[in-house]
């Protein structure tokens, strides 16, 4: 298992207090926890993978949903079993609209 | 009743969450202990596998026609569903909290391969605290209620946990039996099963036998609506006994003519023949309420 953080500057979205999940630990997908945080401009997000030695495409992942999306504001938690970049990417936007109440 | 695919949603490929929130009335459901507030498994960390916040299992009351409900759901696709200490203790919980309070019901998602063996013991004991719960919910007046659907069906200590139910609700689908098919394989060998047989495994295990064999109370479409309607219509009928001894003599009487009827038998089509089925090769190929009209009007 691999543990990885990041923090990215994010336009700030909606904060709801109620946290929102999406996806499961299951092969070849993720869970992603979405939870308001202090900071209005920033997403941060936690990985537990259990795939090691990915972490430049996670940056880069979480980064293009850093900048694509109104993530400020949020702590995302992430455990993931092995998910595709382009799972990944489709579980970040279907957790935030999923937290923020809005469609896809 | 036949479905169109498109008003039909799927139980088997539903998540727990999903067939919780088909199944309750609409936004009713309340989660004790959810994803935020809940804690991965400790031992899964100590072997470097990523856990799930909820521990593969989700725990919390609603409403089933307006009447109070407990639910458990375990989720399959984590680490097939399996019984560790958090996910076992989130059971035993509810179980406990449900002979206090006393709802209506408690139902019981099964989806499960048994104890998670990662963590050994106290998976174990996990699973044989959900038993005593079980039966301690059911002596306290409330029905327990197993709904056995999705991909990993109730096998091992769950297939257990199934059996100590008040009843089962059961699809096609669904599976439900002590050993699964690989561990047969595995320790008495491919001439004894086939566990790659995919038609042998359910014909053996399988939602149709089950109910024909009369172990499970229900055969219901793999719908979630059906499911819902299914659990409204058993409920509506269902008071649940005081445990006695009697009643436990009779069901033992009951499992040793069966045994004595069909034990040395090797597959379901031979006991769907001794049942008295005239075409027993018909069977899989039959439709839900089809076979439910046949099991009426076989021989008792």
């Amino acid at each position: 298992m691999e543990m990885l953080e990041f923090r990215f500057d994010s336009k700030p979205g909606a904060r709801p207090t109620d946290p929102a999940l999406c996806g499961v630990v299951g092969s070849g997908n993720l869970e992603i926890l979405v939870q308001p945080s202090e900071q209005p401009d920033c997403c941060q997000v936690r990985i537990k993978t259990s795939a090691r030695g990915f972490g430049a495409t996670w940056r880069a992942v979480i980064g293009d949903f850093a900048a694509s999306h109104a993530a400020g504001g949020t702590a995302i938690a992430i455990n993931d079993m092995g998910a595709t970049p382009a799972v990944v990417s489709l579980r970040l936007a279907q957790a935030l609209a999923d937290y923020q109440g809005g469609a896809l | 009743m036949s479905l169109s695919l498109t008003n039909r949603h799927c139980w088997f490929e539903a998540t727990a969450r999903a067939r919780i929130n088909g199944l309750l009335d609409t936004g009713s459901f309340s989660e004790i202990l959810p994803p935020a507030a809940s804690q991965p498994s400790p031992h899964l960390a100590q072997l470097d596998l990523p856990g799930a916040f909820d521990d593969g299992v989700i725990v919390g009351y609603g409403q089933l026609e307006k009447k109070p409900i407990f639910v458990i759901a375990q989720e399959g696709q984590f680490m097939g569903g399996a019984v560790g200490e958090i996910h076992g203790a989130k059971i035993v919980g509810l179980l406990r909290r449900a002979a206090r309070e006393k709802p209506a019901a408690v139902l019981f998602l099964i989806d499960s391969g048994g104890v998670r063996l990662h963590e050994a013991n106290a998976g174990l004991i996990a699973i044989s605290e959900i038993m005593r719960a079980v039966l301690d919910a059911r002596a306290a007046g409330v029905p327990v209620i197993a709904l056995v659907g999705g991909s990993c069906g109730a096998f091992g200590g769950m297939g257990i946990v199934a059996k100590l139910c008040s009843a089962i609700l059961i699809s096609e689908e669904g599976r439900l039996a002590l050993s699964g098919p690989e561990v047969i394989e595995t320790v008495a060998g491919v001439e004894e099963f086939d566990a790659k047989d995919r038609a042998l495994v359910w014909r053996v295990t399988g939602g149709k036998h089950r109910y024909l064999m009369g172990d499970c109370a229900m055969l219901v479409d793999d719908d979630i609506a059906a499911f819902r309607t299914g659990t409204t219509a058993f409920l509506a009928d269902w008071r649940e006994p005081a445990p006695s001894a009697a009643l436990l003599r009779a069901r033992q009487q009951v499992l040793e003519n069966r045994l004595a009827a069909y034990g040395t038998l090797r597959d379901g089509l031979q006991v769907w023949a001794a049942l008295g089925v005239a075409q027993p090769e018909s069977v899989p190929m039959l439709d839900r309420d089809s076979l439910v009209a046949l099991k009426e009007g076989l021989p008792t």
